[in-house]
């Protein structure tokens, strides 16, 4: 009882999101699951969360579990389709695509969830995040061919960052 | 491990299904680098970077993949490329863009009045 308060105050098994993330990381690496492997990834997933943990945040949690697959789903078909439409743009001859900087307002004060969503709207072809401003909770997007920016900031904001609130609260 | 296993040893289906995501991973790489050339000022040719990064090397590494298994491997290390740009590019892409908002490089489109730039 006692060791376990001591051990959780020093930080071992303080982020098991980011320990199995390391662990399942190194197995990938070494493509392999003899047990020397294991033990190894079982050290390393707690070790490394322990040393970087002044530089790593809070931890993260998982609300939702069930709900983060389904949106890994919808964010690499979103990408798949947006990959065709850029692909379109750039392909017509004579295309004109009209570029607008798009404010997308934050709801979510969640420094994961609002990482998350940056990195998403960038990996989504046609958008890209350029200022993250967790202050003033606001996201500059430039997006590559937009006719109406506030409704491709409510997009965004129904589409990713509604499932990423849920999923991270 | 060398392995003496070259492309004909794969069955043929196998082989047309890698050739095709290879082909089709090249050509959006392609289609990414057409992009940079065509688009008139730098935060339009930024999109191009990230989007060779999604489809075309996805089709590069399921290429990759593909191979791996016919070849009696796991393929793991592919699995990691993927997460590994989808983390890395869009970090890139955001410095470029916050230093060319810094530097005031012109863009087509207006930036909104109050946003600060330093």
């Amino acid at each position: 009882m006692n060791r376990t308060s001591r051990l959780a105050r020093a930080g071992w098994g303080a982020h098991p999101v980011l320990s199995l993330l390391v662990a399942t990381v190194w197995l990938l690496m070494q493509e392999s699951l003899v047990v020397p492997q294991l033990i190894t990834a079982a050290l390393l997933g707690l070790l490394v969360p322990r040393l970087f943990h002044r530089f790593i945040g809070p931890r993260v949690r998982l609300r939702r579990a069930g709900l983060l697959l389904r949106f890994i789903v919808l964010v690499l078909w979103d990408i798949l389709i947006s990959n065709l439409t850029v692909a379109r743009i750039v392909l017509t001859p004579g295309s004109n695509p009209k570029p607008a900087w798009v404010r997308v307002p934050l709801e979510t004060q969640n420094h994961t969830a609002i990482v998350m969503l940056a990195t998403i709207i960038t990996a989504t072809p046609g958008t890209v995040s350029c200022i993250v401003d967790e202050e003033r909770r606001e996201i500059l997007v430039h997006a590559l061919d937009c006719d109406d920016p506030e409704a491709m900031a409510g997009q965004i904001k129904q589409r990713y960052e509604a499932p990423l609130k849920e999923i991270l609260g | 491990m060398m392995t003496t296993m070259t492309m004909s040893d794969l069955p043929l289906w196998a082989e047309i299904l890698i050739s095709l995501m290879l082909v089709t991973g090249g050509l959006f790489v392609l289609i990414g680098a057409i992009g940079m050339v065509r688009f008139p000022d730098f935060y339009m040719r930024l999109h191009a970077p990230t989007k060779a990064t999604t489809l075309g090397v996805g089709g590069v590494l399921l290429a990759s993949m593909g191979y791996s298994w016919q070849t009696g491997h796991f393929g793991a290390g592919e699995l990691l490329i993927g997460p590994f740009l989808f983390l890395t590019a869009p970090v890139s892409a955001n410095l470029l863009a916050k230093a060319a908002l810094h530097l005031r490089v012109p863009t087509r489109a207006e930036v909104p009045p109050d946003i600060p730039l330093d």
